[in-house]
């Protein structure tokens, strides 16, 4: 059970395919135009996942090595099918904003990598908790996208107008404005340092200049490296004499236990 | 006499000029047309002028304190980019989009990149763009003396002639910068005469645009001069193209950079669907430029015969 609060905590905030793994961009660019926009896409994502992990991991060790990208798409293929004939059915609406992006969900990034990461290697209830988490990961990151999008592009949050039109910014509802407020809320997340695996820290102390890239001119970073460099070498050097010294001491303690033993025997004849 | 024995590792022979003193000379070259424009327009008019250049000042100084960096406010550009960008608003726009706009064009086209020097698009033409796509009717909505009209090139466009005079001298609609030619030339000679901007960039793309204007557009004399007189070609050849960190340093790379504004300039202006296509053409332009740079590179002193 732990496990699966795990996958979830790891797909919603500390692997976000969105603000940290950076997958899924297109779907993420293109379908943010609102919070309800980006919220639909972000769920049926996350149904089509949920089902994906969940059937590839049952079926983990009956699919061959050689041809498993070709069935998780089929598996995946099939599953969208069935989301798109039903939101047809019960979601016309969201199914004519999303349009085109319901189809290319079988060639989203997100859902390979999990299959390719993680379902293919565990088992079916941790596969399905991963899918949920990274699903509902995917589609808080969609839903905030689309919301600030919504907000300053068209003046309204979920639909209900808060800014009159004169004041509305019409380039945060096109495309320019989905990537600035991509790389805004990205930014965020990383000031903010929500433990993610991009912003582990104590890597920064092995770096001879300290890690500062931002006054770093290229000069100094190819000393840098070359500094980096000869460390490098330096330490493999010492771990090689270690080693060395270690076999060397050690053939002397067998030398003398064979010495002694030899002795001994010398004696008891 | 002590300069010269003071020991010390090279560059010996320093310039006296600074950033500051080269942005200073654009913003005096800039006064004949802000001027202009405010006789012109009214005191509204100097009112965009004076909020666009607060709001970049403002928002360098906050940003630069707000990251613990070294405050660059001093060193002017911010004022140039403001100017630029008041210059380039229509005169009777609400202050707080042309504010939008400047902390737009330092924010996010300037410092988020690194600063002056890093910036790899010209600011006050990117905030301009931000601002036509985001607010395009308020953007392009001109009137002189209190009636709106089309600008010269609008009327160009839908195929009515226009007087190349009244362009020249300015008594036109259009942006605060645009309209009045002879200030532009004015502030351009200074600019030339300072030896701050060089002729290739604005000289290349301007008569590109003509020769475009005249294979492409009308063969008539009368239409090559109002295309070249209207919008914004003069404005943005000598002062937004010349910027010095979006354009090529190299001779070479200068003409061919020229070059391709104008051909960019008239493929909007002839064959695209807006009447004007100054602003997109830079920035597009800007684009290129390492590109540019990287294959008009000179042969370095001493290799020239080396060609394998």
């Amino acid at each position: 059970m732990n496990k699966c609060i795990e996958r979830l905590y790891n797909g919603i905030i500390k692997e976000n395919p969105t603000f940290v793994l950076m997958l899924g961009m297109c779907p993420t660019l293109a379908t943010t135009t609102s919070a309800i926009n980006g919220l639909g896409m972000g769920l049926t994502t996350t149904a089509v996942l949920v089902f994906s992990n969940l059937i590839i991991s049952a079926l983990r060790n009956i699919i061959p090595d050689r041809v498993r990208i070709p069935s998780y798409i089929v598996i995946v293929a099939s599953l969208v099918t069935i989301v798109q004939l039903l939101l047809q059915a019960y979601l016309p609406s969201l199914n004519d904003a999303l349009g085109i992006f319901i189809p290319l969900i079988v060639v989203n990034c997100i859902i390979l990598g999990r299959a390719e990461a993680y379902a293919a290697k565990n088992g079916p209830v941790e596969s399905a908790f991963d899918g949920i988490g990274m699903g509902l990961g995917f589609a808080l990151a969609l839903t905030c996208i689309g919301l600030v999008r919504e907000l300053l592009g068209s003046g309204s949050a979920f639909g209900f107008a808060i800014i009159p039109e004169d004041y509305r910014i019409s380039i945060f509802g096109l495309a320019p404005g989905a990537f600035f407020v991509l790389a805004g809320l990205t930014a965020l997340q990383n000031k903010f340092k929500m433990p993610s695996a991009t912003n582990v820290e104590g890597n920064g102390s092995v770096l001879a200049c300290g890690g500062d890239c931002m006054h770093c001119s290229g000069s100094a970073c190819m000393a840098n490296h070359a500094t980096l460099e000869t460390r490098r070498l330096q330490a493999e050097e010492d771990a090689l004499k270690a080693k060395q010294a270690a076999l060397a001491a050690k053939q002397a303690a067998v030398a003398k236990e064979q010495s002694e033993l030899a002795e001994k025997l010398d004696k008891n004849r | 006499m002590s300069k010269l024995l003071n020991v010390s590792s090279s560059p010996h022979v320093r310039s006296d000029v600074i950033t500051s003193n080269l942005m200073g000379d654009v913003i005096i070259a800039m006064i004949p047309t802000a001027v202009f424009g405010v006789w012109q327009f009214g005191v509204h008019a100097a009112l965009v002028l004076i909020m666009t250049v607060l709001s970049c000042v403002v928002s360098e100084y906050l940003f630069e304190r707000l990251l613990n960096k070294p405050v660059t406010v001093g060193d002017l550009s911010a004022v140039v980019t403001g100017l630029i960008l008041g210059l380039n608003m229509p005169p009777e726009i609400p202050v707080w989009i042309p504010c939008l706009g400047g902390v737009f064009a330092i924010v996010v086209v300037k410092q988020l990149y690194g600063g002056l020097g890093q910036n790899f698009m010209n600011p006050a033409l990117a905030a301009r763009c931000f601002l036509l796509i985001s607010f395009a009717q308020k953007m392009s909505s001109f009137s002189l003396d209190g009636v709106s009209g089309a600008t010269p090139l609008a009327l160009l466009k839908s195929g009515e002639t226009v007087d190349v005079a009244a362009m020249f001298v300015g008594r036109i609609p259009g942006t605060i910068g645009e309209v009045s030619t002879l200030a532009l030339l004015v502030g351009a000679a200074y600019l030339l005469y300072k030896k701050v901007i060089s002729i290739r960039i604005p000289g290349t793309y301007i008569l590109t645009v003509a020769v475009f204007a005249f294979i492409f557009g009308k063969h008539d004399i009368n239409y090559v001069l109002a295309q070249i007189c209207g919008g914004g070609l003069i404005f943005g050849a000598f002062f937004m193209a010349t910027d010095y960190v979006t354009s090529p340093i190299t001779p070479m790379g200068q003409i061919v950079f020229g070059v391709l504004l104008g051909l960019l300039t008239g493929l909007f202006r002839i064959f695209g669907g807006s009447a004007e296509g100054v602003s997109y053409a830079i920035i597009l332009g800007n684009l290129f430029v390492p590109l540019i740079e990287k294959y008009t590179l000179p042969v370095a002193f001493g290799k020239e015969g080396k060609k394998a």
